[in-house]
């Protein structure tokens, strides 16, 4: 089972790539439930651009794990590209995550041990391309994010900037149909702030599906679509 | 596609190792020492068994050995008064030997002297035996040059002699020594033929009563064989010992050993104990001793299973102690590489890659430490036996087993480490710092 079968649709201009209804998300603490997220339903399209915000314990961390097929719903439905996450068992969620989904955090996490090149390859690795395949497209998509220079260094030796360059490349690899990017700009000084968010404005352009959660305003506006959430229900959209 | 991923889940545990280096060498070694102690052990346990089972397959697995001892109630008697001793095999006793036991094929008597032997003014200490001329049937002595002792020497009793190689090199350093005159006690014996070392080594000496074995630590070092018929005519059968404190021994012995062969191995042991009844009979002192080889075979093997066992265990414990070292440093590096594996989880690794990715470490460094500790246990049966001069052998199988050892090592004590990995929830984990 490779990423293929996942990739293999491709998707209209608008059409619903992200559906959810009467999503429940419940924690036991002891005896008592805690919920988290209650009847959440959100339709996302093909080429959104959506920030998620809300202040925190809202939760908002929740909803973007569930997104990502990181973590499976309660109750309820989410369909992701036409398919029922809410069906899929570990393995099957690890490989459409995989396929479907690029992650951007906060705190850029690269794996320390791997170069440039290498950190993009990662999701493409799990997805079965071929080693020669994938580092054509690895090095292809670090010039793109202005890395051509940087190919084999560690990300110990980039700038927080850069690091989170090599993660939005990393984020592409898979030509995924959501790019999910948790706080962004968190961690980065205002002016390669607002260099990532200049490329992730490009990918919008360019016709990718953004989701970004943030506290950040100045992100919020950028966005076409505001997204925001508190104790556990969408209260604006 | 499988065969891909193997090389690139390889390539990612080799790179991993090597970010720590000293880490992964501490923790190889204790499969180095483990693997290591097996190929060791197992090479100077099975260099030891070879080398009794060689030594004892001389004195003849189809062989019955029956010596003459001095009898134990003598003992007390025996060097104070002037009286003879009278004990052991007779000529009587082969002839009963041939005649009364079907089973019998060969029988052979002989007797045994520590002589000097002289060649011009070249002088060694040796062991005469005195025997009949189908002696080479029961020993595995060869001849090498000219003949052994034959019928006709037996019925003239004459002078004549064969001499094993040892012999050679020291008496005659640059003579062909056929036809040759050596002298023994006064008297000439041309040498007829020359013959293999017997060789019979430790196994022989282990087997010696302990008189022979005093009068062979007397250094000889080769053997002369004589016909029995001149040897009982030239040196009789009566020999004066000067012993210990103030008397002096007389002893009258016929022959030193019959040596028996039967036709197979199974008629061994019915043999010896038709044998064992046969001499009691005609014996009332207990001077005589009953070797059979083939018994002595059976011990040396088990004494040897004993001996595997025991070190068996001891490499095995030390595998374990490796094993175990090797699980609990994967068990740190997995929790020191949460968040790593958070990273890979999210980027769509199922649990399966978490397992192969650490599994395959576990599995790099213990057949590293394997490799190694082959080299490394290779080398220590070659010291032993280069200083220690004792034999070695190290099997195809050995290495085999050492290195499939290393492996199981590595996936019985990796399984769990990798499972634990890829069992960690992707949310925790990549939330850990």
């Amino acid at each position: 089972m490779t990423g293929d079968k996942y990739n293999a649709v491709e998707f209209e201009k608008d059409a619903p790539i992200l559906v959810m209804e009467r999503l429940c998300k419940s924690y036991e603490l002891g005896t008592m439930e805690l919920k988290v997220l209650r009847d959440i339903a959100l339709t996302i399209k093909n080429g959104d651009y959506v920030a998620i915000m809300g202040p925190s314990g809202s939760g908002k961390s929740t909803l973007l794990n569930m997104i990502g097929c990181l973590d499976r719903p309660t109750s309820g439905d989410y369909w992701l590209g036409g398919q029922n996450v809410s069906l899929l068992d570990d393995d099957q969620l690890s490989l459409i995550r995989g396929a479907r989904i690029g992650f951007i955090f906060q705190s850029f996490n690269l794996i320390n041990q791997l170069n440039v090149v290498e950190n993009i390859e990662v999701p493409m690795y799990y997805q079965g391309f071929s080693e020669h395949e994938s580092a054509e497209r690895a090095i292809e998509l670090a010039k793109m994010v202005g890395l051509s220079d940087r190919l084999d260094h560690r990300p110990s030796e980039l700038s927080g900037g850069q690091q989170q360059r090599v993660a939005i490349a990393r984020a592409l690899a898979n030509d995924p149909l959501i790019i999910l990017a948790d706080e962004p700009t968190g961690n980065l000084d205002s002016e390669s702030g607002s260099e990532i968010l200049k490329i992730l404005v490009d990918l919008h352009l360019q016709g990718k599906t953004l989701i970004v959660v943030t506290h950040d305003e100045g992100i919020a506006e950028n966005a076409g679509r505001i997204v925001e959430i508190f104790d556990g229900r969408i209260k604006r959209q | 596609m499988f065969i891909f991923r193997l090389k690139r889940t390889v390539r990612l545990g080799i790179k991993s190792l090597w970010m720590h280096k000293l880490r992964s060498t501490l923790t190889t070694l204790g499969i180095i020492f483990g693997v290591s102690s097996v190929i060791a052990m197992l090479a100077i346990g099975e260099g030891a068994s070879r080398a009794a089972q060689e030594q004892i397959a001389r004195l003849g697995s189809r062989n019955i050995i029956i010596k003459t001892v001095p009898p134990p109630e003598d003992k007390d008697v025996g060097s104070q008064n002037e009286s003879m001793r009278v004990y052991g095999l007779t000529y009587l006793d082969a002839e009963r030997f041939r005649n009364s036991i079907t089973n019998v094929e060969v029988v052979v008597p002989s007797r045994h002297l520590v002589q000097q032997a002289w060649y011009r003014n070249r002088k060694v200490a040796i062991e005469v035996i005195g025997t009949v001329p189908w002696y080479p049937e029961i020993s595995p002595i060869q001849v090498r040059f000219g003949r052994f002792l034959s019928s006709i020497d037996m019925h003239h009793k004459q002078g004549v002699c064969v001499i094993d190689e040892n012999v050679v090199k020291e008496l005659f350093v640059f003579d062909d020594p056929l036809n040759k005159d050596v002298k023994l006690e006064g008297d000439y014996y041309r040498v007829v033929g020359v013959v293999s070392p017997a060789n019979l080594g430790e196994a022989a000496t282990a087997l010696e009563s302990d008189r022979s074995k005093a009068k062979s630590q007397g250094a000889n070092i080769g053997n002369i064989y004589i016909p029995l018929t001149t040897i009982k005519n030239r040196f009789g059968e009566i020999s004066i010992q000067f012993g210990g404190g103030s008397g002096r021994s007389v002893e009258r012995v016929e022959l030193q050993e019959i040596i028996v062969k039967v036709g197979g191995m199974d008629e061994v042991l019915p043999t010896r104990d038709i044998l064992e009844t046969l001499l009691s009979r005609f014996h009332k002192k207990n001077d005589y001793q009953i070797v059979v080889p083939l018994e002595l075979l059976k011990q040396a093997k088990q004494t040897q299973r004993l001996f595997s066992i025991v070190l068996g265990s001891i490499a095995a414990i030390s595998l374990l102690v490796g094993g175990i070292g090797i699980m609990n440093i994967m068990l740190a590096t997995v929790s020191e590489r949460t968040r790593e594996i958070g990273i890979r989880r999210a980027l769509g690794a199922r649990k399966r890659d978490i397992i192969m990715q650490f599994l395959s470490e576990t599995l790099l460094l213990t057949f590293l430490g394997g490799v190694l500790g082959i080299s490394l246990g290779s080398l220590v049966p070659f010291m032993v036996t280069r200083f220690g001069q004792m034999p070695t052998v190290i099997t195809g199988i050995s290495l085999v087993l050492a290195f499939g050892i290393s492996g199981a090592v590595g996936v019985i004590f990796g399984i769990y480490p990798a499972y634990r990995a890829a069992n960690m929830d992707p949310i925790e984990s990549l939330r850990h710092e």
